[in-house]
């Protein structure tokens, strides 16, 4: 089965489109600076993604990773205003992180929930025991040293350093994904859960892997996100989960498993990026960019299955 | 050797497992209310005050919108399938409804536009989910932010005030017939028509037919598609009706109405026993959810609890629930497995 | 039974992708006559089934009903035009009582169209005093046995009072005596002018039941005849499309030391004490009804299943429960019942597929070696003679038979020395078939001890050294070469004392 147009393709020329579409129509669009910016500004979306996308291909999703994301930065807040060095908070935040993941990755294996309905749970209890840590105080002061990390660039580069963690991951997840046999494993999982296991595949073991992956990367970029901000609150992040399942599917991973690449999911994260920035730079409400990316998620699981509708031959049960 | 069973013997273990099957039900909603008298024992015993009259009407006055998402959602829930995007219609409507009662319209008209919306939005989600057969998680995610972002569009940072709307609006949501508050008695009156239309109505039951077994539903002839679309539509409407009262208790609203709710509605109803793979449940046990949920807020800040830790109860609730309902399944299983071969 | 016929295909024909399930095939059903579908798996049965019931609608050709043309836009046309269809799998809401099982859709109402349950509770149980059952309508059919499961199905079509009845193997998990109940139903509706189809892949039941019958085979019409006149062999010869004496090449090997050790396996619920050996070289078949606990067995020993008691030895060391990955690494190999779900991921390209089971020894430092996944593949698939266009095809392309062979690849490219296979032919074409048959009995040659579990008589009574019979979860016999027979092994299989 020759694919004519792969979806990934696809939505790297939209990319490309977008792009070209907007150095011509805002100005201050195509420059370094900018798109610097907008590159640091959607650093945890694209870390979190990446952990996203091993979990979706395997036909699992984790819609806790904003609360987790909280959860951790709450605890920075608070470890910091309570005078612990930064040194020591950030593993400690970090390690929560994994231990949420873990929590999640059990439900789902030992108990066999279906992740979506654990990880709404999830999503209800972290954010909640970020608030019972922080409360809806804001704590802010973080060592400068700290922060600057977190905004400036890679010096003689345009690329922030977040974003630079993020080439380095991306790159080794590419590697997984591709090329190894966990990442075989894992498209095995998502297209054939049963088949994967009649194989050998250690099904369970590798699930609740990811799940501790996912929920200590985004604990990572709570930790981030609160130093590019320099302000630790409860609420940070709410709603990220979406903008990162959007960039997922927008990057042609199907939300049913098994399907997608590497390459896709980073043109659909950079995608999301540059929409939000066009939108901000057009000076346009963040009402209009939550219409946006809802839009965009809601077109990018419609879109294969009316292809799918629309060509049906080939595939069909008998 | 032994040849087969003779039948009179076969109904033994027929009989059991039914009234397994049952205790496993009934068994759910005992616990809930237990779970309810007991927070309700504690808590009077820490401050009398929560079971004055007062206490008791906050405490429904909270549960009616929640109760009635609840309902809503059960039925979505039934046929196996989630809406998100409730909290969201409940913010919509209630500003959207505010402008107009504040520009003058009647009370009337106000409620029909509410549930008008809402009935757009449950048609917008079910169309996706039953006909373009996207995952309902998905869409009603990103519907959940389409709808969120147009209130926010909309309201532009205002804020309706209740000095604004119609006095009959804000005594429909603070008076009360027989001393019993009206925004309760509606959502009483609704759960109970859709809980007896899902009991007792062929076209009910088929909700859930489809939820227990999409395919044996289909062979069947059950009109999957049109059912999940009036399951939608129905979450949709009660969601807009869900609004206007909304207003009508709150009276000044912004457009962050029920934010985040939908995490409230679904621990609600899977707490309340509906099964989130469908097919089992009822709306009783959804509203009862949504009161156990609503009383533990009331109770909290009666025990002086932090009240941050509610959120963080309403997610280890709704964890405890589907846990408890997926171990007992699989013990049910293990026996009737075992009865099935040596009954 | 003269005018037309109460159902009719017409030249029929329906193809999915590119695997033509019926071409061109007709059959007519009559009022007042019971009507066998006879053909091997894969022959297109369950199609043509699907078709009568309006889950499939023809490609070419025309449904008749009553002799006028109608078209089946789903399965509520055609119940509404009197057809009822008991599936091969039963197709219950496990949630929901017995009662609503057979009455969804049609309860009866009383005022304002509300459900009169105690009507539907009565109207069950007189259904069920017709069949002779004692079944609770008030129970939920979550937990009912197979054959109950079948019985409340029977009901519904009752209560239908359906004037066509499909019956897809309703007795392939039925004891004795059930049947006997369930023939008696069906000779009943019958002789109140219900026409009848029904498959079966025991042929007696044919002989016994139906007055005429139509032969599929691999998707094509071969002959409408009365049963009447017609011998055992002639069926099988129609159905076959040749003599059955050159199908089973299995040849007299040399038996090694014991391969595999069973003992006192139990699951509990599922089956009970069994135990076995199976020798290197040797071939030892494992017979006994759907439902028997056979596949459940083949499961536990590979590790897919955890066991409650017993042990499992590969060449006298012990496996541990519940672990596929150990059962590899001792040499065993499960070839499953179910393609689409266990044996293949229909997603991935053949390549793929074969190279699952190897992902440890294809790697080279951290990546996977595409050279070696390919020559992996392609060393197998050329061994197997596996007709494919490129490696990188997805198996979803494939035959039937030519998936088989990928599975059998990839289980045979781990070199085991333990090779369980489930329904190793089920659904594939006929030449494949004897091409399955003489590889199987290659490998046991070459020292390979062979576990087969097989619902085809006349495979295990070609195949097997030795055969092993299940009956409700039981080991019943073991039965030689010689001693096995057609009649022993089904005496077995169904409880009754050989």
């Amino acid at each position: 089965m020759a694919k004519v147009l792969r979806w990934d393709v696809l939505v790297g020329a939209l990319l490309i489109a977008v792009f070209a579409a907007g150095s011509l129509t805002s100005p201050g669009f195509a420059t370094v600076d900018n798109l610097s910016f907008a590159l640091g500004d959607l650093g945890e979306i694209a870390l979190i993604a990446l952990a996203m996308t091993m979990l979706v291909v395997a036909a699992e999703v984790d819609l806790s990773v904003a609360s987790v994301l909280g959860l951790s930065s709450a605890l920075v807040g608070s470890l910091w205003d309570g005078g612990m060095a930064i040194e020591a908070i950030i593993p400690i935040a970090v390690l929560t992180g994994a231990v949420c993941g873990l929590v999640n990755g059990l439900l789902v294996t030992r108990l066999g929930l279906p992740s979506l309905a654990v990880t709404i749970g999830t999503l209800a209890l972290y954010r909640g025991l970020a608030y019972v840590v922080l409360g809806d105080r804001a704590v802010a002061q973080f060592p400068p040293d700290y922060t600057a990390l977190a905004v400036n660039d890679v010096p003689g580069t345009p690329i922030p350093y977040p974003i630079a963690v993020f080439v380095l991951l991306a790159a080794a997840v590419g590697v997984v994904l591709h090329a190894t046999g966990f990442g075989r494993a894992l498209y095995a999982i998502g297209a054939q859960e049963q088949a994967a296991f009649f194989a050998g595949i250690r099904v369970k073991r590798i699930k609740l892997l990811l799940f501790v992956i996912s929920g200590t990367v985004a604990a990572f970029a709570g930790v981030v996100f609160t130093l590019r901000y320099g302000s630790a609150r409860a609420d940070n992040g709410v709603g990220i989960e979406l903008a990162v399942i959007a960039a997922v599917l927008l990057g042609g991973v199907d939300f049913d498993g098994g399907k997608g690449t590497l390459g896709g999911v980073i043109a659909g994260v950079l995608l999301i990026g540059l929409l939000r920035n066009l939108l901000m730079l057009g000076d346009v409400s963040t009402e209009i960019q939550s219409i946006v990316t809802g839009l965009l998620l809601i077109v990018s699981v419609l879109t294969p299955r009316l292809v799918s509708l629309v060509r049906p031959a080939l595939k069909g049960s008998p | 050797m032994t040849t087969a069973t003779a039948p009179p013997e076969q109904t033994t273990p027929a009989r059991s497992a039914r009234g397994l099957v049952d205790l496993v039900f009934r068994a759910r909603e005992l616990s809930l209310v237990i779970a309810l008298a007991a927070l309700v024992g504690v808590t009077a015993s820490v401050n009398g005050n929560f079971l004055s009259g007062q206490g008791i009407e906050d405490i429904l006055l909270n549960t009616a919108t929640l109760a009635l998402l609840a309902v809503g959602q059960s039925m979505v829930v039934i046929t196996r399938n989630l809406d998100l995007s409730v909290g969201s219609v409940v913010g919509l409507v209630a500003f959207v409804t505010g402008d107009q009662l504040a520009s003058g319209w009647g009370i009337l008209p106000a409620v029909l536009l509410g549930v008008a919306i809402g009935a757009a939005c449950g048609l917008i989600n079910g169309l996706l989910v039953s006909f373009c057969r996207v995952p309902a998680l998905v869409v009603t995610l990103g519907t959940l932010y389409v709808i969120q972002g147009i209130d926010h569009y909309i309201a532009h940072g205002r804020q309706i005030n209740a000095v604004n709307l119609p006095p009959g609006l804000l005594s429909l949501g603070n008076g009360s017939v027989l001393g019993v508050p009206y925004l309760p008695l509606i959502t009483l009156v609704i759960m109970v028509a859709i809980g007896y239309y899902l009991r007792s109505y062929p076209s009910g039951r088929e909700f859930y037919a489809i939820g227990s077994s999409p395919e044996a539903a289909r062979l069947a002839g059950v009109p999957v598609r049109r059912r999940i679309l009036l399951a939608y539509l129905v979450s949709g409407c009660l969601a807009g009706l869900a609004g206007v009262l909304w207003l009508a208790r709150f009276g000044t609203v912004i457009a962050d109405s029920a934010h985040g709710w939908e995490l409230l509605v679904v621990s609600a109803v899977v707490v309340g026993g509906v099964a989130i793979t469908g097919g089992v449940g009822s709306v009783y046990g959804a509203a009862l959810g949504a009161l156990l949920l609503t009383t533990i807020g009331s109770a909290l800040v009666v025990l002086r609890v932090n009240p941050f830790w509610q959120q963080a109860i309403t997610g280890a609730l709704l964890l405890l629930a589907i846990s408890v309902d997926r171990v007992l399944a699989l013990r049910l299983a293990r026996l009737l497995r075992n009865r099935s071969r040596h009954g | 039974m003269s005018g037309a016929p109460t159902l009719a295909l017409a030249n029929v024909s329906k193809s999915f992708g590119a695997v033509r399930a019926l071409r061109d095939v007709s059959l007519e059903l009559f009022a007042g006559e019971a009507h066998a579908l006879a053909g091997e798996n894969g022959a297109g049965k369950s199609t043509l089934v699907k078709t009568l019931a309006g889950v499939h609608r023809p490609d070419t050709g025309q449904v008749l009903l009553n002799g006028e043309p109608v078209v089946f836009t789903g399965p509520a046309d055609a119940q509404q035009a009197g057809v009822a269809v008991i599936y091969q799998e039963p197709t219950l809401f496990p949630d929901l009582s017995v009662a609503e099982n057979i009455f969804m859709g049609r309860q009866p109402r009383r005022t304002l169209g509300r459900i009169d349950r105690k009507e539907m509770h009565g109207q069950a149980r007189r259904l069920f005093e017709r069949l002779g059952v004692a079944l609770d309508p008030e129970q939920p059919s979550r937990g009912l046995s197979i054959a109950d499961q079948q019985l409340v199905e029977i009901a519904k079509a009752l209560s239908r009072e359906a004037r066509v009845l499909v019956m897809d193997e309703p007795t392939a998990a039925l004891s004795g005596n059930e049947v006997a109940r369930l023939f008696s139903v069906v000779e009943a509706l019958r002789e109140h002018g219900c026409a009848i189809l029904f498959i079966s892949h025991r042929l007696d039941e044919i002989f016994s039941l139906c007055q005429r019958v139509t032969t599929l085979r691999d998707g094509a019409w071969i002959a409408s005849e009365p049963v009447a006149g017609l011998t055992h062999d002639d069926l099988v010869r129609r159905m076959v499309g040749r003599e059955l004496g050159t199908l089973y090449p299995k040849e007299a090997a040399e038996l090694g030391e014991v391969a595999l050790q069973v003992d006192r396996l139990t699951r509990e619920g599922v089956f009970t004490d069994v135990s076995f050996q199976v020798r290197r070289g040797e071939i030892v078949a494992l017979a006994g009804l759907v439902g028997a606990g056979r596949s459940e067995v083949a499961r536990a020993v590979f590790g897919v299943d955890r066991w409650d008691a017993g042990s499992v030895s590969v060449a006298g060391r012990p496996l541990p429960a519940g672990s596929p990955t150990a059962a590899m690494g001792a040499g065993l190999a499960l070839v499953p019942e179910d393609r689409r779900q266990q044996g293949l991921v229909m997603e991935l390209s053949i390549e793929r597929n074969i190279g699952l089971t190897g992902l440890g020894s294809l790697r080279r430092g951290v990546t996977i070696s595409r050279t070696a996944e390919r020559d992996r593949a392609k060393d197998w698939a050329v061994r197997l003679q596996l007709k494919f266009a490129r490696l990188s095809d997805g198996v979803g392309v494939l035959s039937g038979g030519n998936q088989q062979k990928v599975v059998l690849a990839k289980w045979l490219a781990t070199k085991p020395s333990v090779l369980i296979v489930d329904e190793p032919t089920r659904g594939i074409d006929v030449g494949t078939k004897a091409e399955v048959h003489r590889l199987l009995s290659e490998l046991a040659g070459q020292g390979i001890a062979v576990l087969m579990i097989s619902s085809d008589l006349p495979e295990v009574l070609g195949m097997a050294d030795r055969v092993l019979v299940m009956h409700e979860g039981r080991l019943t016999a073991e039965l030689s070469r010689a001693d096995a027979t057609e009649e022993s092994v089904m005496n077995a299989a169904t409880g009754r004392a050989a």
